[in-house]
């Protein structure tokens, strides 16, 4: 389930700037552990945000990505009071949901 | 590298994803990132990268802004904003030329959204980023060189 998102989107004029902080170890495969072994790879590979029934931002990553990542977007045709959702899937299997609203 | 267990796991998604689509239960957007392109991730090089993006040699824009440090203090957490004013854009790649696997992050943009990405990066090594962006089925791309005094990959 990994652990919650933080999600701000604000409405300026009539786009919505979002951040998304995600929490996630983002590990690369290629990093070893204190005893020497290698920390298996473990990263979100997908990130879908949706509002109002419809996708605004699609993204596909790879483990370069920095740890607890950051998605910044600004998208239009949503009000003050909506509801932006954000899902991540990892490379895992794991997937997580957060949403907030837009203020 | 694609491991065994990672492409028999990619494999078995694909088989979910094709039984969905003969059912019509789920239509593919006309979107690059409706489908992972895992070739595109597994690419060591940007070129190889390019190739596997269909984006073959990208011509060079100016309407593409790449925002990234001169100098990365920390590898691991690099920003990296990237904007366009090309007419039509509908993605964004962020690459970084010398990481073990070039592609890091492909963003698709729908109609409604801007074309406007921000995010971080991890970079080994002092090495080129580059936006790659696509707009009405051509590729165009930016790039800057990053100075990275402490990798950020590896441990």
């Amino acid at each position: 389930m990994g652990n919650p998102m933080r999600i701000r989107a604000k409405l300026d004029g009539d786009v919505v700037d979002a951040k998304v902080l995600m929490n996630h170890a983002m590990e690369t495969g290629q990093r070893k552990d204190a005893s020497g072994a290698l920390v298996p790879a473990h990263y979100i590979t997908k990130v879908i945000a949706s509002c109002n029934g419809k996708t605004v931002l699609e993204a596909d990553w790879g483990p370069s990505v920095s740890r607890n990542p950051l998605l910044g977007f600004r998208f239009r045709g949503a009000a003050a009071g909506d509801t932006l959702s954000v899902t991540w899937t990892d490379s895992m299997n794991d997937t997580r949901t957060d949403e907030a609203v837009i203020g | 590298m694609l491991h065994r267990r990672e492409f028999l796991r990619d494999m078995g998604q694909g088989g979910i994803l094709a039984a969905l689509l003969s059912s019509g239960l789920l239509t593919i957007p006309k979107a690059w990132a409706a489908d992972r392109n895992q070739a595109a991730f597994a690419a060591r090089t940007v070129e190889e990268a390019f190739a596997a993006l269909g984006a073959g040699t990208p011509a060079a824009s100016d309407e593409i802004t790449l925002e990234a440090p001169e100098i990365a203090e920390n590898g691991a957490v690099v920003p990296v904003n990237v904007a366009t004013s090309i007419a039509g854009a509908d993605a964004i790649a962020i690459l970084v030329e010398k990481n073990p696997n070039a592609l890091a992050a492909v963003t698709t943009i729908p109609a409604g959204t801007e074309a406007y990405v921000s995010t971080r990066v991890k970079m080994q090594q002092t090495s080129r980023v580059i936006a790659l962006v696509r707009a009405k089925g051509s590729f165009f791309m930016a790039s800057k060189d990053v100075k990275v005094t402490l990798g950020g990959c590896g441990g």
